[in-house]
């Protein structure tokens, strides 16, 4: 039984050494180098007394960057990545968090790394650490120690208190996810998979275990080509690359301005979308240019290890129309929960909650806000059985596929990243001069749109968020109030502002 | 002109459109940001702008989108 993640990497090395496991279009590794440099970064954890700790993992996005994971689980130890992208308050919170021995950079990231607050650790430049030699008698004692419910990678996800949350997932939740997702989408020793999410997300898990599992490549494209859809085809066409799994805004970057009138997607033939709602004339755009492709819808959250459910798309829909999302992979379970714990009635709508080995280990270190999300299974009297409330509201369709109603709370998904309004007004409210913030979502055009009470002005106040917030989360529209509007209870009367807004 | 820079900025509140040159090579405008920029410029200008004329030299400062928008004009 496989208890290790890298098994997946030790068979595919043997099968096909020489191939090409990952690249960016000018940088890339072949199975055999991405193996020796995972083994000497394992190796360097060990000489250096590293063991099942977390490792900040700080570089840009490229085949080094992936290496630096899967090193850092060769040698016993998980990663916890963070981002140039993320403004660098959120990074040093992250850090607190998660208290790194090490964190791994490389020269475009040293300086920022080195500006960070560690209380007990150092920076190290992957360059100079991936000259190690192997040890392999300790990597080997590593592997034989490995347990499958230890953790594996740490990705933080907005909090609502201002503070992000660590996911931590571990071996055998990825594995299993792992299985089904290829099982459903059909991956093989012949995808050629184009990355388009960063490598600070679990979203990425899709590529690098899909192209590690089967021994075939993947692609991280490069992000500026996502602002120039032609260029972007013509590097899916030049890498010949089959299979993608992008955020629906991608997705609709190509279609929507004829692209395709221009140039298609030659060798494109598995397509899979998730993280917020297709709009129908879009996707039938795709369709329409890519009939012999294959789409799947994806939904699930970060906290059920990558994703939870799908639904490949077979029959004709008309705009206004919603793609379900469908069923669970298999060896997961959906509940539907009403407020009181028991099973929503058939036809009606329940909070989405999941069972089964995706339900990740919990918030690194913050067992209170674990223990709001992940719970007892309120079916299961029995025994200690842990379940995850996605805060999602879904219902039944009379196909019995799953659909999204809605939220539970403030959490919207903007620009394909899921964002809790709460974060925002949290930050914001820590600014001196703000007596008040409530965040409301405009879905339709998709703003964020922020108001407030206090003695800054708006301009100013944007400038001031800017280090703090990563720029999908900066709100879109600020308005400066007099009064905010309060409910009778003295609460922020958010529809009232929601109401305010739509008149203009 | 003053019409664009309130689309850009209502998009982007912090940035000082009139003196950015590198508005896609920097990123600040990325795909996401892009998606809503175009859609509401061919509402607005009632233009097309199609995946021909989204090329970073097309982009990278509010003159030069600009001067994308009136040629498009021109040509209908």
């Amino acid at each position: 039984m496989q208890n290790n993640i890298l098994n997946y990497l030790r068979r595919t090395v043997q099968r096909v050494p020489d191939k090409t496991a990952f690249s960016d279009g000018t940088n890339s590794l072949t199975y055999a180098q991405l193996y020796e440099q995972t083994r000497r970064i394992g190796s360097y954890l060990c000489q250096n007394g590293l063991y099942q700790r977390p490792v900040a993992i700080f570089m840009r996005r490229s085949p080094d960057e992936v290496a630096a994971f899967l090193g850092t689980i060769t040698g016993g130890c998980f990663y916890v990545p963070v981002d140039e992208e993320m403004p660098s308050g959120r990074i040093q919170l992250i850090l607190n968090n998660v208290k790194p021995p090490l964190i791994i950079c490389d020269e475009h990231t040293k300086e920022a790394a080195e500006a960070f607050e560690l209380e007990d650790g150092e920076v190290v430049l992957y360059s100079d650490i991936v000259q190690t030699e192997i040890d392999s008698a300790a990597l080997e004692q590593v592997y034989r120690r490995a347990i499958d419910t230890d953790p594996l990678y740490i990705v933080f996800t907005s909090g609502s208190t201002g503070v992000p949350k660590g996911v931590a997932a571990c071996h055998r939740s990825v594995i299993d996810y792992i299985e089904q997702l290829s099982e459903a989408l059909g991956f093989n020793e012949n995808s050629v998979f184009g990355n388009q999410t960063p490598l600070y997300f679990d979203a990425c898990l899709k590529e690098i275990w899909g192209a590690i599992k089967f021994g075939g490549t993947a692609y991280l494209i490069p992000k500026n080509l996502f602002s120039i859809p032609v260029a972007l085809v013509n590097f899916l066409n030049d890498h010949q690359i089959n299979t993608i799994c992008w955020v629906v805004s991608a997705l609709t970057m190509i279609s929507a301005f004829g692209t395709f009138e221009v140039v298609k997607p030659e060798y494109l033939r598995t397509i899979a979308f998730g993280s917020e709602v297709f709009p129908i004339k879009q996707f039938n755009i795709w369709r329409k240019a890519l009939p012999e492709a294959s789409f799947t819808n994806l939904y699930g959250p970060t906290e059920g290890t990558g994703m939870c459910c799908y639904y490949h798309v077979e029959r004709e829909f008309l705009p206004g129309d919603v793609i379900p999302i469908g069923k669970p992979f298999p060896n997961r379970e959906i509940l539907l929960l009403t407020p009181e714990g028991t099973l929503a009635a058939e036809g009606q709508e329940g909070e989405i909650c999941i069972r089964g080995t995706a339900v990740t280990l919990g918030y690194y270190n913050d067992p209170a806000r674990t223990g709001d999300a992940f719970v007892q299974n309120p079916l299961n009297t029995a025994y200690p059985e842990f379940i995850y409330k996605t805060g999602d509201i879904g219902r039944y369709s009379e196909t019995g596929d799953l659909l999204f109603v809605s939220r539970r709370d403030y959490q919207i998904k903007h620009m394909g990243h899921r964002i809790e309004l709460g974060e925002i007004e949290a930050d914001v409210s820590l600014l001196p001069e703000i007596q008040m913030a409530a965040c409301i979502y405009d879905a339709k055009k998709k703003k964020i749109v922020l108001y407030y009470v206090g003695d800054i002005a708006e301009a100013e106040l944007t400038a001031a968020l800017e280090p703090k917030l990563p720029r999908y989360m900066l709100p879109n529209k600020v308005f400066k109030l007099a009064e905010m509007p309060l409910t009778a209870n003295k609460k922020i009367d958010r529809p009232a502002l929601k109401k305010a807004y739509e008149n203009g | 002109m003053d019409e664009l820079l309130k689309i850009l900025n209502d998009l982007r509140p912090n940035v000082d459109f009139t003196t950015q040159e590198r508005l896609i090579d920097d990123m600040i405008l990325d795909s996401l940001a892009l998606v809503s920029l175009i859609s509401e410029i061919n509402e607005v200008f009632d233009v097309t702008i199609t995946a021909r004329d989204i090329l970073p030299e097309n982009f990278n400062s509010a003159k030069a989108l600009y001067a994308l928008i009136q040629r498009l004009e021109d040509e209908e």
